[in-house]
């Protein structure tokens, strides 16, 4: 089919950055947060209104201009690409009024450059999602990067400092180290970067160099936290809460599996991953990732770390989804994407609700904190399970398409890698809730003084709960767009 | 009238030195004018050219219309046309910025200080423009007399590490017009294209070889190239700013055009890549330029002498790319130069800036930088992502070509060199960010309510709008690659003038 | 040894080319005293100078003036290469403001120093940033 020529992808992707010089300006912070929010409304409007033509099967494209002989910096919007913006975009609408509440509530400095930093991240986010070659894509990628290093570090204090520069290290040195020359190596040996379905390098490699190319690209993407290449993550959770919940479980982590999914499924193509046997190898290093995260995540004792090492050990399924090659199993990762999101803004809404209101920060001092909040512990419980991956909630229906997918590829350890993990993610997350609310009024820690956390604080992760229940039942256009990018990618 | 204009390039300017110089003394309150005037006829002169090269072809002026070869004869193709634009470009924005600088820091050698930097421009114009060995010699010369005095204006350090550069360029100097006449001997001519068609039907390469590698040498000198680059780092950290803002980001991309020119259009690609045999060894060198130049960079705890070692870096990148032999790599090179100028330029502003509001240059004197003076270390932040070489900065695109070009030529140590050094300059540069990001570390609400204390405006606009070329450049650099560099580059290749 | 004779010998002029260069480099970097080594990079552009003038000459020539006026043929083989002497008028009004802007610097040093010996200038550089940092 023809692609749609529209300027609707390169307007989603400035929608944001054009709002940054009017929050700058902005004399009263509450024109300032009107204006984000009209910027993220709008954002998700045209993002919502490409749906229809998308799910018909068409593509819409748009070139800005060449780069390189045979590169243009360029826009497509495909299935694929346009479930990660629609989750972006919707979940950024939710983070402002999260960050409201909580920036507020804690009356942080420096607020403008944080909403403006923000909204540049979410157009970087956006322009990844709509890339539509590797080096347009690496662009949004370093601009991600780089507007994301002050939300990380914005506390501007010693800890900020070292952990900021973990961030940069590792981000920095694997897209400049590993993918800038694995891009170039892609590029000479096809005389462009363009996505294609089947692969690009499709018969144009052998196989030991395209398994140097190939980890080059698995590691060199470190947002997507594989191990080793994963510590950044839990050395940036000294973010401010809203940034944690939106970025690190959503936007820059899912712009680095979204990145290694597009390269597996893109660049190299499943065909020639399959014929190289590289599959499993790549379902190998998902899992272990899966697996250590999950037991690390056991032993911490600070919330939002226990939810950092959870995010790791999520990501890898959306990897061990793109590694499976098969149909059920690349969709099922696709819609992790989704499903992850919701659930884990949730819960860390709720970790950063429990800050605001109380203070606290680690695990052992939440005993008894449900009667006091309950409808944020109620939230959190509601997070977990689609974490977990339980009817009736959303994370279900991923866990499910991943779990057919192993069976399919013919890798039933993995099915048993998938159940291992649940497992572990429910002993590491139902303890958190069971405490919080079943506990004896002696052990409660919280005696009645405190109340819930403020309503900017507190509706985001009750709108993401009962989300996380709906996508349940009602999976589209989620499942559809996945299932269309699937069969793009297997069929074309 | 309008088939002069390739002489208003370095007529005008050398003219205007001289009005300057007078002025200097009857009137201060013209010398700048009288020198923004000069250096905007120039720029207009240079567009124009260019505008003439893409239309027409190449531009052969003669002087007084003697011939070649007893007349001397300017000869302006794509390559020069870019590179005349790149030194007006720079001269013009610098000396816009460094006004009131200048003013402070020379009162009563004002006129002097504007004769000396037209001088300079008239100089190196002149190098690029140029068609003749024997004029390149008496520009250069030009170029780096006035270089000197400009660079030793400063205090006592200054004037120490400038007779030491002068010293050493002069040596270069010398060992380039050695070269230059053992071409003359062999050829009978000092005309660039005329030696090129003599010398292929030569017998005793020996004596062509020998004249080979003098010039290099002296043009390595002159070019700071490792390991003849140890004058580089004091003389451009211990200028004065309104000096070192303009030499350094002229000086070193003079001279490897000036390589480039002398390697592919006298002596032709073949001999200069294959019957040398140097391309080994220069790649090599250009390494360890890299990356010895990346850790001394690393070691330095003042803001201008780190910026000068990555002028070092910077040109292991461009004789490094230069050297590899093949089209990409040349490509990336030129598209460095004109990119690395611009983004020296812009570094070397930003510490002019500084300098302006904090009367110190070590890092630890930066602190808390970002929140007084945030259009300065935008600016700051916009150069070292294009040195690091994050798209959509103009360095970005250039490190491409010469990554591909080393991977294309087989020399991988040289692929490898350019991503370690991007990213031990992400090391650098962050250092500086970090010292002035989060700085002081007391309350940093406080410190909010404290006003910016920019730097003057006739010192921003400039930065700013260099900090925003450099990124105009990135998403132009395809079109500047496929309609000034590759016809350049290809027509160097293939002989054809 | 005849060979080695007659090689000296048929290029003295190189020879003495390459001895002077050797002189003028040594005393650049050998020498202490400022105004040595700026007399030492004199005689490097003097000994390159020198080349391009011995360069001129040819067996049985003279000087290139034609006092005979028109009409005349002009052999060439009668006449020493003028264009050298030329360029060379250039090059050493080169040398000579190379040479003011290099006594010009050794000025400034001994006005802000009290000497011209460069291990006493740099020691007192390093004492001034000893004592500023």
């Amino acid at each position: 089919m023809i692609p749609i020529v529209s300027v609707k992808p390169l307007i989603a992707v400035l929608v944001s950055l054009a709002v940054i010089p009017v929050l700058i300006s902005a004399r009263k912070p509450n024109v300032r947060e009107a204006w984000t929010f009209a910027a993220a409304f709008g954002k998700f409007a045209i993002v919502a209104s490409m749906v229809p033509a998308v799910m018909a099967g068409r593509t819409l494209e748009f070139s800005i201009t060449t780069l390189f002989a045979g590169i243009a910096f360029k826009l497509e919007v495909d299935a694929f690409g346009l479930l990660f913006a629609l989750v972006s975009s919707f979940l950024w609408i939710v983070t402002s009024a999260y960050s409201i509440g909580y920036m507020r509530g804690l009356d942080e400095h420096s607020q403008t450059r944080y909403f403006c930093y923000f909204a540049a991240a979410l157009s970087a986010t956006i322009g990844v999602a709509f890339s539509a070659n590797l080096l347009t894509m690496y662009i949004f990628y370093e601009i991600l990067s780089l507007s994301t290093y002050p939300l990380v570090t914005h506390h501007q204090d010693r800890e900020a400092r070292s952990s900021g520069r973990r961030y940069l290290l590792y981000i920095m040195v694997g897209s400049i180290g590993l993918v800038l020359p694995a891009m170039v190596i892609v590029y000479l040996l096809a005389g462009t970067l363009d996505f294609a379905a089947g692969g690009l390098l499709a018969g144009s490699l052998s196989a030991v160099p395209a398994l140097f190319l190939l980890l080059m690209f698995v590691f060199g993407f470190s947002k997507a936290a594989i191990m080793p290449v994963h510590a950044w993550l839990p050395a940036a959770m000294v973010a401010p809460t809203p940034v944690s919940a939106l970025l690190h479980a959503v936007a820059v982590v899912k712009v680095g599996v979204f990145c290694v999914f597009r390269v597996i499924t893109e660049i190299f193509g499943p065909g020639m991953l399959h014929d190289f046997g590289y599959g499993p190898l790549l379902c190998a290093i998902a899992a272990v990732t899966i697996l250590v995260s999950s037991f690390i995540a056991l032993s911490q004792d600070n919330l939002k770390r226990r939810l950092a090492f959870s995010t790791i050990g999520q990501l890898s399924y959306i990897v061990l989804g793109a590694a499976l090659l098969t149909q059920s199993g690349m969709a099922g990762g696709m819609l992790h994407i989704a499903m992850h999101a919701f659930g884990k803004i949730t819960l860390f809404f709720c970790a950063g609700a429990i800050v605001v209101a109380t203070g606290v920060k680690n695990i052992s001092e939440m005993t008894g904190i449900g009667k006091q909040m309950p409808a944020t512990m109620g939230a959190f419980f509601i997070g977990s399970l689609s974490v977990i991956g339980l009817p009736p909630c959303g994370g279900f229906i991923s866990k499910w398409h991943l779990a057919i997918g192993t069976i399919e590829a013919d890798q039933l350890i993995m099915l048993a890698v998938l159940l291992l993990s649940s497992l572990l993610n429910a002993a590491y997350f139902l303890p958190v809730v069971y405490r919080a609310f079943f506990c004896t009024e002696s052990e409660s820690l919280f005696a009645n003084q405190i109340k819930e956390a403020p309503g900017w604080c507190l509706a985001p992760p009750v709108l993401t709960a009962v989300a996380s229940i709906l996508l349940f039942f009602y999976p589209q256009p989620f499942l559809g767009l996945s299932r269309l990018a699937v069969t793009r990618i297997l069929g074309g | 009238m309008s088939s002069q204009i390739p002489a208003f390039i370095i007529v005008v300017p050398l003219l205007a030195a001289l009005v300057v110089n007078i002025a200097g003394w009857a009137r201060r309150s013209l010398c700048f004018p009288t020198a923004v005037c000069a250096l905007a006829a120039a720029w207009i002169s240079t567009i124009i050219v260019m505008l003439r090269v893409s239309r027409e072809g190449d531009i052969i002026y003669r002087m007084a219309g003697w011939d070649p070869p007893w007349g001397i004869s300017w000869h302006i193709d794509h390559l020069n046309a870019l590179i005349l634009i790149l030194i007006a470009t720079v001269a013009l924005i610098n000396i816009v910025a460094t006004r009131s600088t200048a003013a402070q820091e020379f009162p009563d050698r004002l006129g002097i200080f504007y004769c000396l930097y037209l001088l300079f421009v008239t100089g190196v114009m002149g190098i690029v423009i140029t068609g003749d060995v024997f004029n390149l010699y008496v520009l250069l010369e030009i170029a780096s007399l006035s270089g000197y005095a400009l660079l030793g204006m400063g205090g006592s350090r200054a004037s120490v590490s400038s007779l030491n550069y002068l010293f050493m360029g002069t040596i270069g100097a010398s060992l380039y017009l050695f070269g230059t006449g053992y071409l003359y001997i062999a050829t009978g001519s000092l005309n660039m294209v005329d030696i090129a068609s003599i010398l292929p039907t030569l017998e005793n390469i020996s004596l062509i070889k020998v004249s080979f590698v003098l010039c290099l040498v002296g043009l390595f000198m002159k070019m700071a190239f490792f390991p003849l680059h140890t004058w580089l780092p004091n003389a451009y950290s211990h200028a004065p700013g309104p000096s070192a803002s303009l030499i350094a980001p002229l000086t070193t991309k003079v001279m490897l055009y000036v390589m480039i020119r002398v390697a592919l259009t006298i002596y032709q690609p073949d001999f200069a890549f294959s019957q040398m045999a140097l391309q080994d060894i220069v790649v090599w060198l250009a390494v360890i330029a890299i990356i010895s130049g990346s850790i001394l960079a690393w070691k330095q705890d003042r803001l201008k002498r780190m910026l000068a070692y990555i002028i070092v870096v910077e040109v292991g990148y461009m004789a490094g790319g230069f050297w590899l032999g093949n089209q990409t790599g040349v490509t990336g090179a030129v598209l460095h130069i004109v990119n690395d100028a611009m983004m020296t330029l812009c570094l070397f502003l930003t510490a002019g800036a500084i300098a302006s509001r904090i009367n110190a240059d070590a890092f630890k004197h930066l602190q808390g930088l970002f929140r007084r003076m945030p259009f300065t270390m935008t600016a700051f932040m916009v150069a070292a992502l294009s040195i690091i070489g994050v798209p959509p900065t103009c360095g970005f695109f250039s490190k491409w070509y010469l990554l591909s070009g080393g991977i294309e030529a087989g020399h991988y140590e040289f692929t490898a060199a350019l991503i370690i050094s991007s990213l031990i300059n992400v090391l650098l540069f962050f250092r500086v960010v970090e010292i002035s990001y989060y700085e002081p570390f007391d309350n940093h609400q406080e410190n909010e309510q404290q006003g910016i204390q920019e730097a003057s405006l006739d010192m921003l606009l400039p930065l700013l709008a260099t900090a925003g070329l450099l990124i105009v450049l990135g998403f132009y650099a395809h079109s500047l690659v496929t309609w000034i560099i590759e016809p350049a580059v290809s027509s160097l290749f293939t002989g054809s003038l | 040894m005849e060979e080695l004779t007659t090689l000296v010998m048929a290029k003295y002029n190189y020879w003495g080319v390459v001895i002077l260069l050797g002189i003028g480099l040594y005393a650049m970097i050998a020498k202490n005293n400022l105004v040595k080594k700026i007399i030492g990079m004199n005689i490097f552009q003097t000994a390159i100078i020198l080349f391009y003038i011995s360069i001129s000459t040819k067996y049985g020539a003279s000087i290139p003036i034609i006092h005979h006026g028109h009409g005349h043929t002009i052999h060439p083989a009668d006449y020493m290469n003028p264009l050298p002497h030329v360029l060379m008028l250039t090059a050493i009004v080169v040398s000579v403001a190379t040479l003011g802007v290099a006594l010009a610097l050794a000025v400034r040093i001994y006005n802000h120093h009290d000497t011209l010996e460069e291990d006493e200038v740099l020691s007192q550089l390093t004492t001034d940033e000893s004592t500023q940092a």
